[in-house]
């Protein structure tokens, strides 16, 4: 299913040269949920772009459904995104002017064919956001917030969930109503990489994939 | 969901960055279509002027015309046509001619369509020694004026002197104690004295009128005059030429000349008058003109300087529009939005703003430069500067948003998604 082979990712940081991904491996199996672990700089969110084909790295090749990721066109590169991924982020990316019914629905922007309603009205039931679809994201907590934005990443049922520490600014009970969604995307057959440095959270996962810091 | 609806969502949300780019597209438009209609205005001034100036030149051409017309005919004949063969420099030294032609010449011009002259008196003069009196005198035979067929009839400025009788001259009827009713006889023909003339110091004064026909018989020239009077009006001045041009086509024997009179003065100052009236409105005009180019000159500076001012603030507003969505640009991107619906987002933003600005702007400019100009009148409402406005601003706006909107679509997502 993901297949990154070997890959390396340097940034320039006022002159000095840091790895964040030296050369790297890793193979996630479909319907397998994987947590990434590690402290703060050990290149996580480098690794979860990089699945998610936002960056491109130095060496080696990520490798999706067959697809090699990165020898795609940047916009077949797009569209590949667009059908079979979803991504959620600690901070939201909320789009600020839209309520939580329109933010739901952006993907639909780059998506080729209708929303599909029944399905946007399941996840609005699941995650709790029945009583604030029409609430900007100004007007909602931050588990309001996590919880349009998993909708979001999850409306075109993507086969691979990309998520990046979701439940790092969410209480107890927020956490746990996003988990129950990432185990019942999971049941339904979706892949799911988690990045987290919360260790309980990780045990969750069926596999916990341990980055250190270069 | 469409990119338009997200674009009225994001104009909603940051209104003061949309107001602020249609404040730059109007100022534009109102700067263009102020200029604009403040021209139309002076040109729609100037028009004014001039007419007003034309009609007041007309209808004081058109009085001279009436005064000239009244004048010319107070003052007489002063038109001559002579036969062909008489050397003019004998008419000046003698005051008639020496040559003849036949009498029915008269009648030939008369039944002459698109004459230009008025009032045909043939004559018929010498200069003899009065035999009965020995005296010079200057036998001058006429049978009153003919009139012209083709034209309405007029009062005829001299009457016919009736057979058998005659008009003296000042000098004659002075000297010999002569009054109107007495009997006298020239070359042993008897003539009743029917008026004696006032001077008019000139050859007139010894001048004997009497029959055409009786002269010619005196004279000995049965059927021949030596002059046609006519009278030419100055109303229109400097047509002698077409006059000879009319006379030739029917009498080739024949040659027309202008007796030097006040009324070819007063004709030429009124020509004169007319011409200065004329150059007076052209140099108006070119004043005006220069005064326009003017505007123009300066107009041609403003307004590229306010437009570029437009562009380059409507650039920066966009800038920080871009700045302030990279955020959301990144998300979009991360979901599978192409660079082109990027692109797309500010664009169209754009593009509203250009049309709306351009609403704006065309109803504030031609009302703000008809203040200006002080002139209110539907002729400014300019069809073609309008559609020109509706398809250039949305343009320049475009044009101005564009480098923002390629570095928004070019936004890399990873950058944006990894500052977390």
């Amino acid at each position: 299913m993901i297949e990154i082979k070997n890959i390396t990712k340097i940034y320039n940081k006022e002159g000095a040269e840091v790895r964040a991904l030296d050369d790297y491996s890793l193979s996630i199996e479909k319907g397998e949920f994987v947590a990434i672990q590690g402290a703060s700089g050990c290149g996580k969110t480098t690794l979860l772009l990089s699945i998610g084909g936002l960056l491109s790295p130095d060496k080696g090749s990520v490798v999706i459904n067959g697809n090699a990721v990165y020898d795609m066109p940047v916009e077949e590169r797009t569209v590949f995104r667009a059908k079979t991924m979803g991504f959620v982020f600690q901070q939201y990316h909320l789009i600020p002017y839209l309520n939580v019914l329109e933010n739901i629905r952006v993907p639909a922007l780059a998506a080729q064919g209708e929303v599909p309603e029944e399905r946007l009205e399941m996840l609005i039931k699941t995650l709790g956001l029945k009583e604030r679809i029409n609430h900007t994201p100004a007007e909602l907590s931050a588990g309001e917030k996590q919880r349009t934005a998993l909708a979001r990443a999850l409306l075109f049922e993507p086969d691979i969930l990309l998520a990046d520490e979701i439940t790092g600014n969410l209480d107890e009970k927020n956490v746990e109503i996003v988990m129950n969604c990432l185990f019942e995307y999971q049941k339904a057959g979706g892949t799911i990489v988690l990045v987290s440095h919360d260790t309980a959270l990780c045990k969750r996962a069926d596999r916990i994939e341990e980055l250190t810091v270069k | 969901m469409k990119i338009r609806y997200l674009v009225q969502k994001e104009i909603k949300r940051r209104k003061l960055n949309f107001a602020l780019c249609l404040l730059s597209v109007i100022v534009a438009v109102v700067s263009v279509c102020s200029v604009f209609t403040m021209l139309e205005i002076y040109d729609l001034r100037t028009k004014e002027i001039v007419q007003k100036k034309e009609q007041e030149t007309k209808e004081r051409m058109d009085s001279l015309e009436d005064d000239y017309r009244k004048i010319t005919k107070q003052l007489g004949f002063n038109l001559l046509i002579l036969p062909k063969n008489q050397n003019i420099s004998d008419v000046y030294a003698n005051d008639f001619a020496s040559k003849f032609m036949p009498e029915e010449y008269v009648e030939i011009l008369a039944n002459t369509k698109s004459m230009l002259i008025r009032h045909l008196l043939p004559s018929l003069q010498q200069k003899i020694v009065w035999p009965e009196k020995h005296r010079t005198i200057v036998l001058a035979g006429t049978r009153g004026e003919v009139p012209f067929a083709h034209k309405a009839p007029k009062e005829p400025m001299m009457v016919a002197v009736p057979k058998g009788t005659m008009i003296i001259g000042y000098e004659l009827h002075q000297s010999l104690g002569v009054k109107v009713g007495d009997k006298l006889r020239i070359m042993n023909r008897e003539f009743t004295v029917q008026k004696c003339n006032e001077s008019r110091g000139n050859i007139d004064d010894i001048t004997i009128w009497i029959d055409l026909k009786e002269s010619q018989e005196l004279l000995n020239k049965p059927g021949k005059i030596n002059a046609i009077l006519a009278l030419s009006c100055h109303c229109h001045g400097g047509n002698l030429g077409k006059i000879r041009d009319e006379v030739n086509s029917v009498l080739p024997e024949t040659q027309v000349y202008e007796k030097g009179s006040r009324v070819l003065i007063r004709a030429e100052a009124r020509d004169r008058a007319a011409k200065e009236a004329k150059e007076a409105i052209q140099a108006e005009i070119k004043q005006r003109k220069d005064l326009r180019k003017e505007r123009e000159n300066l107009a041609a500076i403003i307004v590229p300087l306010v437009l570029l001012t437009s562009v380059v603030w409507i650039v920066f507003l966009f800038m920080g529009n871009v700045r302030e969505r990279k955020s959301e640009i990144g998300i979009l991107r991360a979901v599978g939005v192409n660079e082109v619906s990027i692109m797309k987002l500010f664009l169209l933003k754009a593009f509203w703003i250009g049309i709306i600005g351009a609403f704006c702007g065309y109803v504030l400019g031609i009302g703000g430069g008809s203040i200006l100009g002080g002139l209110f009148s539907t002729s400014l409402v300019n069809v073609p500067l309008f559609v020109a406005v509706i398809i250039l601003a949305p343009l320049l706006s475009i044009i101005a948003a564009w480098v923002p909107a390629v570095i928004a679509s070019r936004q890399d997502p990873a950058e944006v998604l990894k500052e977390e």
